[in-house]
């Protein structure tokens, strides 16, 4: 097995855009998602709810302490850093925001590329800022596989131009060759 | 492996260093937390190794404070989750209004404004001058930064909002002097606040107490130790007393939630069975 998880990030517009890459999931796609989006601190997790029933993949909040399954995606909790523990389950920080984000896409990439290295996929997606762009170096750095959504594609470039302008990725693509690549991915496994 | 990942050997090794040297304990501390953290300060202070931070921690008293104070938890705000606060006035209120004497607990208040957040809150259901606060901290730093009760005034406008959204009754400003920079609290609010160090993860029971508050500290630990703390607040709090965690914390993991009713599920607050 290439790949035990898929950690995604996105800030403003990222909602279309990981709802349009999870919807072209395959059925039964097992590789595990972990995923960060930028929104309020006081979201009530409405969209989760909303992408579970559109998805139709298990998609829940990330809990404490929880172990990653296979088949399921999990949400960074609004106002919680979210990280990932060499036995692989979570953590939880209300550490200060990273880039004026909480939960931080950095803080998620960076520790899932010191468990997990040359067994994962790191996606950053549409966003006005720069967030995810260090963890994302981090990940080519350690071995994993880099995916970047063509910035010509995204509804705010910034985010994608930022992690490019850190690393080179080893996919440049559209949400819909995305989806295309996760599904091999996972055929592969 | 590349020069910038950090050996959990070398990390294992300064947390039992830090624990020897220092007395404090934070081998049970989430890895990753720890590991953000240290990576942090390996970065500012220009040394390359863990192993170098470890010969620093044993030789250099004033590195050693500095590591103390980066691996505790000082991030907190004044009515942090407004909607705990409205749950708070909703249930727990009408319950320590039975009590003659109330005492409380804010176990890891770091720097102190969810103890004045609580003083706010009795003082307008009328309960303040018969509550005790046992505000502790095992960072004195942070804990004399709490006794001062000075904040940065570019925090004024979240602590409003969340005051406001947390229904409260009068004015956030009432509560407060600003000058120049910083605001202070008033003093009025300190009066029953008692400011104490106390490390839940090495120190025992320090008092029977009728509401602890934890709110975001467990989440830092692992399961072996949050098991232990869950042992010390139930010990800690009357029959019939009330935790309170933070919006992610539950009791998941240890048999003591057969011993506790919901007050409210989603706010994590708990009420002790008798």
């Amino acid at each position: 097995m290439k790949y035990e998880v898929i950690v995604m990030g996105a800030s403003s517009g990222g909602l279309n855009a990981i709802r349009s890459v999870l919807t072209s999931l395959s059925e039964n796609f097992s590789i595990p998602i972990v995923l960060v989006q930028h929104v309020s601190p006081r979201s009530d997790g409405q969209w989760i709810r909303s992408l579970d029933i559109i998805a139709g993949l298990n998609v829940k909040e990330a809990d404490e302490k929880e172990t990653i399954e296979k088949g399921n995606i999990y949400v960074a909790p609004p106002n919680y850093h979210l990280l990932i523990e060499t036995n692989r389950t979570f953590s939880l920080t209300i550490d200060s925001r990273v880039n004026f984000a909480r939960p931080s896409i950095d803080v998620l990439f960076e520790s899932a590329a010191d468990v997990y290295r040359d067994k994962m996929v790191g996606i950053i997606f549409t966003g006005a800022n720069s967030d995810g762009a260090i963890g994302l170096k981090r990940i080519k750095e350690l071995g994993g596989t880099t995916i970047v959504q063509d910035p010509n594609s995204a509804e705010s470039p910034y985010m994608p131009e930022a992690a490019l302008s850190l690393m080179p990725a080893d996919y440049i693509l559209t949400l819909e060759k995305i989806a295309e690549l996760l599904n091999k991915f996972d055929k592969d496994n | 492996m590349t020069s910038i990942s950090i050996s959990e050997i070398e990390i294992a090794l300064l947390l039992e260093a830090i624990y020897q040297k220092c007395g404090y304990d934070f081998r049970q501390y989430s890895e990753a937390h720890i590991k953000r953290r240290l990576s942090s300060r390996l970065a500012i202070s220009g040394l390359k190794t863990v192993s170098e931070m470890q010969f620093q921690v044993l030789h250099n008293e004033q590195f050693a404070y500095t590591l103390l104070h980066d691996l505790s938890i000082t991030v907190t705000e004044m009515f942090r989750d407004p909607e705990f606060y409205k749950s708070l006035r909703q249930n727990v209120i009408p319950i320590l209004k039975t009590y003659p004497f109330i005492k409380i607990w804010h176990a890891g208040c770091s720097s102190g404004e969810e103890a004045y957040s609580m003083a706010i809150l009795l003082r307008e259901e009328g309960l303040y001058e018969r509550s005790m606060i046992y505000a502790t901290d095992f960072n004195q730093k942070i804990l004399d930064k709490a006794k001062a009760g000075v904040f940065q005034n570019d925090l004024i406008k979240d602590y409003t909002n969340n005051y406001q959204m947390s229904g409260g009754l009068e004015s956030f400003s009432d509560y407060y002097t600003s000058n120049y920079n910083m605001f202070i609290m008033d003093q009025s609010l300190k009066k029953n606040i008692v400011w104490a160090n106390h490390n839940m993860v090495t120190d025992s029971v320090f008092a029977e107490v009728h509401v602890i508050f934890c709110r975001n500290v467990l989440i830092y630990f692992k399961k072996n130790l949050q098991e232990n703390i869950h042992l010390l607040f139930y010990e800690s709090l009357i029959n019939g007393g009330v935790l309170c965690l933070g919006s992610k914390e539950g009791l998941y993991f240890t048999d003591l939630k057969y011993k506790y009713d919901e007050l409210d599920k989603k706010q994590k607050i708990f009420k002790k069975k008798y």
